[in-house]
């Protein structure tokens, strides 16, 4: 154990070179700042796309490492939009209330100026009084915090909870799922406080920077990278050690390391509470991209794509994860853009904008049937990595130290 | 002489009422010419009473004939005829009281009699007491319908002159019904009406309590001293919490006992309107952007006399002391309606109960969708252990199939008939192809037969959705499913509702059935249990589970024809499904059907509870029950009903 963290995880360094090529790349390239190969609405795709892949890490280290498959990490990407959402949207909003305000022949009192803002922000939902949520949302920094600590208590008692009584396996899948969906359905009510199924809205104007879109999407690309960057090196961090050795035993059996003597109950707590900052952190940065957020976005489904992405990218590597999620989100795009030519076959048109779901759907099947490593396993035939041979076909990344021999009997 | 003018004047009148009597309608019509010729709705009821109640059998005819704009005036010498067109722009005439062909006149002779809408719904009234002793019983019941719509203290007399006359056993109940229910709103003998009220008060019906409450309506009102001559409900303190002080004191404002206090946007007005060189009352504008300056910029103002002075929470205070505040019923009769609020108090206590009963039916019925839904779980995720998130697209293809049947067979019976082994069938197939060709390469891998499920549940709904189009299709249930059964005003359950109840029992019967007396069922229970100790035993695993996902599939896409029936069939008709069928799989306990049954009950009967607590909010009463759900599962791990030792497995 005397060998530095970079000497045992070259990976790493050379993902946070990629990374850092890639954004200078886009950067120079992007109509902002740079030659303007790219446009300022590509930019932002590719900054999304960084968020993604951070909560795909974040994704990859409670499944691929730990074993416990979340169906409900896009509730957390989703909190942590709405936190930094609540605080874009008073700001903006007061911005634009006082300006107007500033007009009438007597300044306004401080509670006006409250008011004035409820009713422009609640207009919609019928209603002008700022629901008690809202109470930190004048303060940058408070809702700052907010985005870490909301999601990471939601997932500490929720987590407690499911660990406690020890839900396991697919049933812990389908409880996460269960999380979600009462979140969601529960914000689409238009007395949740978060304006229903409106959502929030305007996210991509920051109060009071005049800076044009074509700036400010290089300042979230930044922003992203940044945030990506250091999201894999804690989490790289965290699995090196020997918290990652502990984790990685309770996924491949969880009995044996209890019987160890370990509390396998905190180390999931830690791994899941963990990942909820991270994948909060995630949808912090990735809204403000979007423009809009509302409740459709932590619909099950979504939290299943994330699972599809990271088994697709291959478990159980860090820069699996990453590779998974930006190229199926990526292609999707492209595909559900409408960019992708159809395929005539004389009888019948092939269009991708309605096939591509169709593709997704068999290709994630081969994928789980025939390449459970997924597209990171394609790394290892250039490193040669191998596994032990221990008799007996693989069960696949997620109970990796058993073969099939072992597992069945 | 005096004697002679009374003789004279006797036989004045006795002429006139005989001339009335021979007359007929004309002499009335006469009496009223102007104002039926000027149709206006203010002045006209005078003369449509005088109609109607002449007695005369024409009568009812002419208002008929008037209310159909068919009433024309002869401008010579203002006599009413019905009018008909004769050709040309001339009308024949036909006197009401005779019956006889007048002549035939031109138009610019003649004046249309043009009734409004508000003028023949007054006619229509009118025509009622006619149309009440009608020979025609359809017309009959029509005339009780418009009371029912509109129930009139004027009809009370006609219609209890009505009731011993009529033929018809049905119509006279109806009839005395309604007689019961006007009198208590428009009788003038109290005791009548008190009488009404006891009688009616163990009703359930709708047309009681809407004769009841407006009788126990009251209207809040202030005042110096109590008065004596009102019908008073109640004597309320203000500051409390039935009458808070703001509401108090806006209501002595609203009676005008009160100056209005002056709101905050008043406020800013009346100082925007005092500028005075940048002051206002001696405080610069650009500090009145606290309430503390502004207060003391309005005092200067009220001490000057430019603005109203401000309301103190003194004057607040006093104002409340000296006035009484009190409801009133807009009913006179205190005996009214005291009788009436005892009868609503014992109506809706049973109201009460039988809405609970109505409630029970409906959560049966929505567990029992639920069980439909989650059997073909119970048996691929409670029997195998196989979580296959394509269960709800299978039910999709269940409904899907029935809609497909149903454009080639267009008797709904029959194509019900046929769409249901149709669906097992397809479903089974695709079941089947689904275990050989994915999930069973992947039996030691249940988490990721979870993905790859998932992967086939979103390719197959977007095939749904390019083959069907995204607008939802109709799955028509026979026309002998529609409709509900009535037990009262309170309680009912549509036919459909009953009969997947039935679909569902059946399904029950049958799954216990080919589970406990069949050779699959046994040969099943065996590769469950332990699949090595089966084939060893003779039995061909691959096969058994290749059966029993097949079952499990083909019960989905029954389901999905059931479902189809009352809900719209979309391509995501399945994912609307699946977490909720996991749900009742999970919560009654993986590996029994029983646990499935009792898993169904409990999430229907909750939802169904939570919805009638929270009743305008839906998605409020899903987002609690699942909360539940997720702590429920604290307590019982294993769902309700947990297998024990061995066949728990790990």
């Amino acid at each position: 154990m005397d060998r530095s963290f970079v000497a045992q995880n070259p990976s790493v360094l050379v993902f946070l070179a990629i990374l850092s090529l890639f954004t200078l790349g886009v950067t120079i390239l992007s109509e902002g700042v740079g030659i303007g190969v790219i446009s300022t609405s590509f930019v932002k795709t590719l900054g999304k796309t960084l968020c993604l892949g951070l909560i795909a890490v974040a994704m990859d280290l409670v499944w691929g490492f730990t074993g416990i498959l979340s169906l409900g990490h896009f509730a957390f990407f989703g909190l942590g939009g709405y936190m930094i959402g609540m605080w874009l949207m008073y700001e903006r909003t007061r911005l634009i209330v006082v300006d107007s305000l500033a007009q009438a022949e007597i300044p306004p009192t401080s509670t006006e100026v409250v008011d004035a803002i409820a009713t422009q922000v609640f207009g919609v939902v019928g209603s002008s009084e700022f629901p008690l949520i809202w109470a930190f949302s004048h303060s940058l920094t408070l809702q700052l915090i907010l985005v870490v600590l909301v999601p990471g208590l939601l997932a500490l008692i929720f987590g407690w909870l499911a660990f406690r009584s020890r839900v396991t396996g697919v049933y812990l899948s389908i409880l996460t799922q269960a999380m979600t969906l009462a979140l969601a359905l529960y914000l689409f009510q238009n007395d949740s406080g978060l304006r229903g199924n409106n959502g929030l809205s305007g996210l991509q104007n920051l109060p009071g920077v005049t800076a044009s879109q074509d700036v400010v999407s290089i300042w979230f690309l930044w922003a992203s990278a940044l945030a990506l960057g250091l999201g894999y090196m804690l989490a790289a961090w965290v699995v090196s050690g020997k918290f990652g050795s502990v984790i990685r035993g309770i996924r491949d059996n969880e009995a044996r390391v209890r019987f160890l003597g370990y509390s396998v109950e905190v180390y999931k707590l830690a791994v899941f509470t963990l990942t909820a900052c991270i994948a909060a952190v995630a949808g912090a940065l990735y809204y403000p991209q979007a423009g809009i957020i509302n409740p459709e976005e932590m619909a099950p489904i979504a939290s299943i794509y994330l699972a599809v992405w990271v088994a697709i990218g291959g478990r159980g590597r860090l820069y699996g994860a990453v590779i998974g999620a930006a190229f199926v989100s990526l292609l999707s795009t492209w595909f559900t853009g409408g960019q992708v030519p159809d395929i005539p076959l004389g009888f019948y048109t092939i269009k991708w904008v309605d096939w591509w779901q169709v593709l997704l759907g068999v290709s994630f099947v081969l994928v789980t049937l025939f390449a459970p490593q997924g597209i990171g396993g394609l790394f290892d035939l250039w490193t040669n990595r191998h596994a032990p041979q221990r008799h007996g076909a693989a069960l696949g990344p997620d109970e990796s130290a058993l073969r099939e021999k072992e597992a069945t009997e | 002489m005096l004697r002679l003018y009374l003789a004279g004047l006797a036989i004045l009148c006795a002429c006139l009422t005989a001339n009335a009597q021979e007359a007929g309608l004309q002499p009335i019509l006469g009496q009223h010419r102007e104002i039926i010729a000027e149709s206006s709705r203010k002045t006209i009821k005078p003369a449509i009473d005088a109609i109607a109640s002449s007695g005369l059998p024409q009568a009812q005819v002419m208002l008929e004939t008037w209310a159909a704009k068919d009433v024309w005036m002869r401008k010579s010498d203002g006599l009413f005829f019905a009018g008909k067109k004769a050709g040309g722009r001339s009308y024949e005439l036909t006197d009401f009281d005779t019956g006889e062909v007048v002549g035939t006149f031109e138009k610019s002779d003649l004046k249309q009699l043009k009734p409004n809408s508000g003028i023949r719904a007054m006619i229509g009234t009118a025509l009622v007491q006619f149309q009440l002793t009608d020979p025609d019983r359809a017309r009959r019941q029509a005339a009780l319908q418009s009371i029912q719509r509109d129930p009139e203290g004027a009809l009370l007399g006609p219609l209890r002159a009505s009731i011993d006359d009529e033929p018809d056993a049905d119509l006279k109940a109806q009839k005395q019904r309604l007689e019961r229910l006007l009198t208590i709103g428009h009788d003038t003998d109290v005791g009548a009406r008190v009488a009404a009220i006891a009688e009616m008060s163990d009703d359930l019906g709708v047309d009681v309590r809407a004769a009841l409450n407006p009788l126990v309506v009251t209207k809040r009102q202030a005042a110096v001293t109590l008065p004596s001559d009102k019908n008073i409900a109640a004597v309320l303190q203000p500051d409390s919490e039935d009458l808070p002080r703001d509401v108090a004191y806006d209501l002595l404002v609203a009676s005008d006992l009160a100056a209005p206090r002056v709101s905050a946007d008043d406020n800013r007005a009346a100082l925007a309107a005092n500028i005075d060189r940048g002051r206002v009352g001696g405080v610069p504008v650009a500090q009145l952007g606290s309430a503390a300056a502004r207060a003391q910029a309005y005092e200067a103002l009220a001490e000057a006399g430019a603005v109203p002075a401000l309301i103190t929470q003194t004057d607040i205070d006093a104002a409340l002391a000296a006035h009484v505040f009190f409801d009133t019923y807009a009913e006179p009769s205190p005996d009214v309606t005291a009788a009436a609020a005892h009868a609503l108090e014992r109506i809706e206590l049973k109201v009460g109960l039988n809405q609970t009963l109505d409630l029970t039916l409906d959560a049966i019925s929505l567990a029992s969708i639920y069980f439909l839904a989650a059997i073909g779980l119970a048996i691929t995720f409670g029997v195998m252990g196989v979580i296959n998130m394509a269960h709800g697209e299978f039910i999709m293809m269940g409904a899907y199939t029935g809609y497909v049947v149903q454009q080639f067979i267009p008797d709904h019976t029959l194509s019900i008939i046929v769409a249901i082994p149709m669906a097992f069938a397809v479903t089974f197939a695709m079941g089947v192809a689904m275990e050989r060709l994915v999930i069973r390469w992947l039996y030691s891998r249940p988490l990721e037969t979870l993905l790859a499920t998932f992967g086939i549940s979103i390719a197959l709904q977007q095939l749904a959705k390019n083959t069907f189009g995204t607008q939802a299709r109709p799955l028509t249930a026979p026309g002998w499913l529609d409709g509900a059964w009535v037990l009262n005003d309170v309680v009912s359950i549509s036919y459909i509702r009953i009969a997947i109840f039935v679909l569902a029992m059946i399904f029950l019967g049958l799954f216990l059935y080919i589970m406990k007396r069949t050779r699959l069922g046994l040969e099943m229970r065996a590769v469950t249990q332990n699949p090595r100790m089966a084939g060893s035993m003779g039995i061909n695993p691959g096969r058994v589970n290749m059966l029993t996902f097949g079952l499990g599939s083909g019960i989905a896409g029954i389901a999905g024809v059931a479902i189809g029936l009352f809900a719209k069939v979309t391509s995501d008709l399945g994912s609307d499904y699946i977490v909720q069928s996991f749900m009742t799989v999970v919560v009654g306990g993986v590996g029994n059907i029983w646990g499935a049954l009792a898993g169904a009950g409990m999430i229907g009967f909750l939802q169904k509870g939570i919805e009638w607590m929270t009743p305008s909010n839906t998605l409020a009463a899903q987002t609690y029950m699942i909360i539940f759900i997720i702590i429920f599962i604290q307590f019982r791990p294993r769902g309700i009903i947990a297998l024990k030792g061995r066949a728990a497995g790990d």
